[in-house]
């Protein structure tokens, strides 16, 4: 945990506030995802509902559901953007190939290259809050949020192997295209198939104050530290489960060009910035985390300068 | 009908004079546009825009301009089918269908409870609309018409207090492939997804959410 305090000494020069947390882990890497797997594969079955045992265990369960799926209001103090967990989990985090919650929970602890550590579950969690919700000191590890959290997702995962990389398990790769990707290309895609929704700039729709549709760039948006930063993160996720209810519609050319323009765009700074500086930041945990354009220069721009 | 005489001089005086764009014009929801078979809204869609219920006649009040346009041109050029909604809106001007639609976007919108979907569903509707059938790829309703169904944008309309009768006729439109005017398809492929049953039900459920009990 040494090599945290000259990151957490900027933050606290820089005293905005959201930026002068503790930094509960260094790196969003994932665990490896399998390849995509044919139709008609079957997948996990997590319980319904119905099955929930009236208790306090099952009420425990619902509070983690009602989380999972209304994070924004449920945990205001944690989310310091506009989304909500099941955003990028679709189907409350049931459904396979969108990261669901029973492919996750049995592969912890793990251990991650990154932060050279043995990373629990609740840690995990604690990622997603710091960088997916962009929302600062995460709630700690023995919080409601947390253990909420916890039960739901081991809840899903009941009767599911422990250790075992089931099928439909995050997002399952969609190799980048041999000829690349394009964000001209990724900009057209975008506006005949994304803006309806996410509206022509990105910043997704609301009711009131509630976002219903997610902003994809601007600050109420994933941080530069999140996974889905990641253009082949994102494109795995969009070619699996976007637009909404038609999965697998865009082409594997579709969904890394459109994932490319989006995550070009700005977002809020990765919480982890080093000593100020987009580049030392790129080398220190950007250099080697898939594909992404964080601290490169596109059209003269410096990408991954961070927005409020 | 309704007299439409006297009013129908001034909204030909107002269309000729002034730039009615940007004029909010309650005349013609109430006396009808200015030429032949440009029937009054409020001879089926109620005095408050509130539709009738009995008859399938839907909701308008508050709905977005840009909605209610884009389906007024549809229904000119025949992309969006109704025997009764075709005529009147070729009847229509393009500088009426921007005044009309403003007004009653402009009129006001139920309450809607902002059923959100940390809420526990008590039937199939509710079901549907806050979970979605994912293994058949329906998305929660309310994640694109917003909580308790209150419309977003303007591409997503509201259907909290949508007559039953209403929202199973455009379902079943949809699913029979005789309404098609969605963006990307996006509730064509969804309808036809969806049983009778539960387009019954959900149906059902935004017909009558806004008079349920939120629960906090």
């Amino acid at each position: 945990m040494n090599m945290l305090t000259p990151v957490c000494a900027v933050s606290i020069l820089l005293s905005s506030g959201a930026y002068a947390a503790t930094i509960a882990m260094e790196d969003q890497s994932q665990i490896k995802t399998p390849a995509a797997v044919d139709h008609g594969t079957v997948y996990f079955q997590p319980p319904l509902q119905s099955e929930l045992p009236d208790n306090a265990y099952g009420k425990m369960v619902l509070d983690g559901y009602a989380l999972f799926v209304d994070t924004k209001r449920q945990a205001p103090k944690f989310v310091g953007n506009g989304l909500n967990c099941t955003n990028c989990h679709l189907d409350q985090g049931r459904m396979a190939n969108s990261a669901p919650l029973w492919g996750a929970y049995p592969m912890y602890p793990a251990y991650r290259k990154k932060n050279d550590k043995v990373n629990t579950f609740a840690e995990r969690l604690q990622g997603c809050f710091q960088f997916s919700m962009n929302g600062g000191t995460p709630p700690a590890a023995d919080s409601r949020e947390i253990t909420a959290l916890s039960t739901y997702a081991y809840w899903l995962s009941t009767k599911a192997p422990t250790g075992v990389e089931l099928p439909g398990r995050g997002y399952p790769d969609v190799p980048e295209p041999s000829g690349g990707y394009n964000l001209a290309r990724g900009a057209a895609v975008y506006q005949a198939q994304c803006a309806i929704c996410h509206g022509d700039n990105g910043q997704g729709q609301k009711v009131g104050e509630d976002y219903v549709m997610p902003p994809l760039w601007g600050k109420d948006s994933y941080n530069w530290g999140a996974g889905m930063h990641r253009i082949n993160t994102a494109a795995s996720f969009i070619k699996h489960n976007m637009p909404l209810g038609k999965a697998n519609s865009l082409s594997d050319e579709q969904a890394w060009d459109v994932a490319a323009y989006v995550n070009t765009h700005e977002r809020p700074q990765d919480p982890r910035l080093v000593e100020g500086s987009v580049e030392k930041t790129r080398v220190k945990f950007h250099a080697n985390d898939g594909v992404n354009a964080y601290g490169q220069t596109i059209d003269g721009v410096l990408i991954g300068q961070g927005v409020k | 009908m309704i007299p439409l005489k006297p009013t129908l001089l001034s909204s030909v005086m107002l269309l000729a004079f002034t730039n009615v764009q940007a004029q909010p014009s309650p005349n013609l929801y109430l006396q009808g546009g200015a030429q032949p078979g440009a029937t009054a809204c409020v001879a089926c869609h109620g005095a408050d825009g509130m539709g009738l219920a009995p008859a399938g006649f839907p909701r308008l009040a508050g709905i977005s301009a840009d909605y209610l346009s884009k389906q007024l041109h549809d229904f000119q050029s025949g992309k969006r089918v109704s025997p009764v909604m075709q005529p009147l809106a070729k009847s229509l001007t393009d500088q009426e269908i921007t005044a009309v639609t403003t007004a009653i976007a402009a009129m006001p919108a139920p309450e809607v409870p902002a059923i959100n979907r940390s809420s526990m569903p008590a039937s199939l509707g509710e079901k549907l609309a806050l979970r979605g059938a994912w293994d058949r790829q329906i998305p929660e309703c309310v994640s694109c018409h917003g909580p308790g169904g209150v419309g977003v944008g303007s591409a997503f309309p509201p259907l909290a207090n949508q007559p039953a009768m209403y929202l199973t006729a455009q379902l079943n439109a949809w699913r029979d492939g005789s309404r098609h005017n969605d963006p990307n398809d996006l509730m064509g492929h969804i309808a036809k997804a969806m049983t009778e049953d539960e387009i019954k039900a959900v149906a059902e459920y935004f017909a009558n959410v806004g008079h349920k009990e939120v629960t906090p």
